[in-house]
């Protein structure tokens, strides 16, 4: 019927200094239906649409709109074209009103003032046509985060948008509340509206879309129709790497128990649950990997594991000592490294040297401090070391950390955490954003110490990761451990399964534990 | 980008390094390439801006520095005008480095002015040596209090520093006034200050025949002694971290509040003790308006010296030379003193505009 699609982005490329965020993105929607995006966090969604809405502009590609080229500067020139987006975090200010958040940047006060009235009304119009719930003078400070999204939703239609984009409108809903975003979205197509739904869980969108794409590292790596595909096919579509080169191991001789969690529950910032009685013991000698599509409680479960995040409930035991309750400082006393999920964000610092990056958990523990004091040579002699024995490419240890390359990056944090001489060892994403060379290095270190006989958890959203170092995996799903699966690429798609929340049950639940 | 950032420390690398003299040399001139060049760039436009408005900038210029530069007495009220802002400057590096916004050096001044008075005034018969260390430590504890109250509203309520800072100040300005009209008023005198001081406890003068007191030598000391607490100290340390980078911080198992009030209060320490010294070297009592404003130029002073404190020394001195010649270009050569704090002004955006674009290009754009 169509010749030309009702929307197609072209090979959309978008940089931001070195990161690639859109790498030759390329997607065409139909007018009327509800098309997922579906992606791991940092796979490109957001940039993409974010330069649909004129937020961005990409560096390279072409956006055909109904027909015609489209070139946009600014959100507003999007919503002139009829195109709206609801973003994650919401562009409403707190203080006023729903009417008055509608009126800003609507042209001059003194004409707005008299509008004012028929703004409200209209927001009450539009609010039970389509069964919003949105009171115009509501001030938006005392709506729930529901209420807000609805405000937000709302909004959009309020401008007449035809093309409607919700950048992971679940996230911060209850069950219930995104049951009924998702019958507002239904109800939305059928008054002819195209809706492009942005999320990385599977159940909506299987639940809700009407064809789907998978992004993964700035590019499309699959469309279809929903009816046509499972949770399986887009969950390994959503993690699928490269395989990598088997690494040589022994079979484990897993000895005591080092790390026990029992019934663990912990918040996520805004406070809904994401670790829900998480229950799991990491032996002597043995890599556990945690397995799952990402945002389903694994940063939660890191940083309450090391004091980071405070835990509601159960315990966490190390070589017998409770560790819930304890500060971080406390934590990092113990025999227990931890290498961070975003090293940018937490692991390093990056406009400091090498020296000053080693130290990061003992700049106040001898050798490193005397009376007070910073140990310059020992600083350095310890990060001289490190760089040697990990190979860390590097001119000198004074250069600044963040002019080495990802990899070698990673390389130190690693070593950091190694020469620490833990009993326990938690990883939160061993290889991400590095290249094949460092990933194989840094996993045969892990291997390693393994045999060395460390207890060692693995937090991976990389399934090859999982499978070229682990002993068994866990499988975690919207904060909970719905499963084990032996590394064996054979069992694949059992992990998909279990990773898109589908127990099975040929799964050997018995073993979970 | 919602905060203010600070320029990476690249002084922190030389420190570290125990590398060769030649790399040292060149990562000195690094550092101090972006301040020097934003000075005179400034300075250039304020040629400019006197030429515009009819004045000669080169003569200008000319009479400025050689009467800043004339003789042992004008050098000598300059310094004494430096020290001050050198003292408040290095405080505000710390605060500054945590990236702790503190615009409150100003009330902290005149909190320690204000402790420094009454324990001049008091505690008469100390040893002569005893009682200028009483009046220098409780300066220094006052501005120390004064500034841990927004240090604490932070740490506790997640209160805008740069906000119940600029709060502080009007409080301990005000606070000063009623002193002086009041509890510390001098009986029987004409104008609201405070009694003199005993002579015993002034500040000795370093240059004879000067009002010059050690307060100078006091400050440059200090800004070395910072300087090691900053980049050589574990406790430093852990205030850069957190300065940098909050969550990185946590995650070394850093106490983000405790770094926060160590590094607000070391920094208003160093107002107060500026504010004592005041006190004790150059005016010997209290009176209101104590202080032209040095806590808010000792601001620009730490942001030329990139936070650090051993350059503040030397952008306090830059600082001083502009304020006492602008008095002379206002008396020789008919200037008025507002086109200098023009041209300070510039100095003060063009250090900004370096800052942020050396800001710019180190970070990848999120």
């Amino acid at each position: 019927m169509h010749v030309q699609p009702f929307l197609r982005m072209d090979n959309i490329r978008k940089r931001f200094g070195s990161v690639i965020a859109s790498a030759g993105a390329t997607i065409e929607v139909e007018e009327g239906e509800i098309y997922a995006l579906l992606g791991e966090n940092g796979a490109g969604k957001s940039v993409l649409m974010n330069i649909l809405c004129g937020i961005l502009t990409p560096d390279e590609g072409e956006i055909v709109f109904r027909g015609a080229p489209l070139r946009l500067g600014s959100p507003e020139q999007a919503v002139r074209h009829r195109i709206g987006m609801v973003h994650q975090h919401f562009m409403l200010v707190p203080s006023l009103t729903v009417t008055e958040n509608y009126m800003l940047g609507q042209g001059s006060p003194l004409r707005l003032l008299s509008r004012m009235r028929a703004v409200s009304s209209r927001i009450s119009e539009l609010s039970d046509r389509y069964g919003l719930d949105v009171r115009p003078d509501s001030v938006v400070r005392n709506l729930s985060v529901g209420e807000q999204q609805r405000v937000e939703i709302l909004k959009v239609l309020y401008h007449g948008i035809d093309l409607l984009i919700l950048d992971e409108p679940t996230a911060v809903l209850t069950p219930q509340e995104t049951d009924r975003l998702l019958d507002l979205l239904r109800g939305l197509v059928k008054e002819g509206k195209t809706v492009i739904f942005i999320s990385h869980k599977l159940d909506e969108v299987m639940r809700v879309s009407d064809r789907v794409s998978v992004m993964r590292d700035g590019r499309v790596v699959f469309t279809t129709k929903t009816s046509e595909t499972d949770p399986r096919e887009l969950a390994r579509m959503m993690v699928g790497r490269d395989v990598l080169m088997d690494l040589p191991r022994t079979a484990a001789q897993p000895g005591r128990v080092v790390l026990a969690v029992t019934n663990l529950h912990c918040n996520n910032e805004l406070g809904l649950p994401a670790v829900r009685d998480i229950s799991l013991e990491v032996r002597q000698g043995e890599i556990v990997g945690i397995a799952g599509v990402s945002g389903n409680g694994q940063s939660e479960l890191a940083l309450a594991m090391t004091g980071l995040v405070p835990t509601t409930a159960g315990s966490i035991k190390l070589n017998g000592e409770e560790l819930r309750g304890l500060s971080p400082s406390a934590i990092n006393r113990r025999p227990f490294a931890h290498v961070p999920e975003d090293r940018h964000k937490m692991g390093i610092v990056l406009p400091l040297p090498l020296t000053e990056n080693v130290i990061l958990q003992r700049y106040n523990q001898a050798p490193f401090s005397v009376r007070g004091l910073l140990d310059l040579n020992a600083i350095a002699d310890h990060a001289r070391d490190l760089v040697r024995r990990f190979k860390v490419k590097a001119r000198d240890v004074d250069v600044l950390i963040h002019t080495l390359s990802g990899g070698n990056q990673q390389k130190l944090v690693v070593a950091r955490e190694l020469a620490r001489r833990p009993d326990f060892l938690l990883i939160n994403q061993l290889t991400r954003g590095i290249d094949i060379g460092a990933m194989e290095f840094v996993m045969q270190e892990v291997l390693k110490e393994r045999e060395a006989g460390k207890a060692i958890m693995l937090i991976s959203t990389e399934l090859e990761e999982l499978f070229a170092i682990c002993d068994r995996i866990l499988v975690i799903y919207e904060g909970r451990i719905i499963g084990e699966v032996p590394p064996d690429r054979s069992r694949l798609d059992e992990l998909g399964l279990l990773m898109a929340g589908k127990r099975i049950d040929t799964a050997p639940a018995a073993t979970l534990m | 980008m919602a905060d203010i950032n600070i320029p990476p420390p690249t002084n922190a690398t030389s420190i570290l390094a125990g590398a060769s003299l030649r790399a040292g040399l060149s990562r000195l001139a690094k550092a101090t390439a972006p301040p020097v060049v934003a000075v005179l760039l400034a300075l250039l436009a304020g040629a400019v801006l006197l030429a515009v408005t009819g004045f000669y900038a080169f003569d200008i210029f000319t009479v400025m520095v050689n009467g800043v530069f004339q003789d042992v007495g004008s050098i000598a009220e300059m310094l004494l005008r430096a020290t001050p802002l050198i003292l408040i400057g290095i405080g505000l590096c710390v605060a500054f480095r945590c990236s702790i916004w503190n615009i409150g050096a100003e009330g902290q001044f005149y909190a320690g002015s204000c402790a420094a008075t009454f324990c001049g005034v008091q505690f008469a018969g100390l040893p002569s040596w005893a009682h200028i260390l009483l009046i220098l430590v409780a300066g220094a504890a006052a501005g120390a209090l004064w500034a841990a109250i927004a240090g604490l509203l932070k740490v506790l309520f997640n209160a805008s520093e740069i906000v119940t800072t600029i709060m502080l100040n009007y409080i301990a300005i005000f606070m000063t006034s009623y002193l002086v009209t009041g509890p510390l008023m001098e009986s029987g005198a004409a104008y609201p200050q405070s009694a003199k001081l005993l002579r015993e406890v002034w500040l000795p003068r370093v240059v004879p025949s000067t009002r010059l007191h050690i307060g100078i030598l006091i400050a440059v000391a200090l800004a070395m002694i910072i300087y090691v607490f900053l980049f050589r100290s574990s406790a430093g340390y852990a205030v850069r971290i957190v300065g940098i980078n909050s969550h990185a911080a946590r995650y070394a198992g850093i106490s983000v509040r405790r770094s926060i009030l160590l590094a607000i209060s070391i920094s208003g320490s160093m107002a107060g003790l500026a504010g004592a010294m005041q006190i004790a070297g150059v005016t010997h009592r209290l009176y209101q308006d104590i202080s032209p404003g040095y806590g808010f130029e000792a601001i620009a002073v730490a942001l030329l010296a990139n936070n650090n404190p051993v350059g503040a020394i030397f952008s306090g001195i830059l600082f001083a030379v502009l304020d006492s010649g602008s008095e002379l270009m206002q008396i020789n050569a008919q200037v008025p003193q507002v086109l200098v704090f023009i041209i300070q002004g510039m100095v003060i955006l063009s250090v900004v505009g370096f800052a942020a674009l050396k800001f710019q290009s180190a970070r990848p754009q999120e």
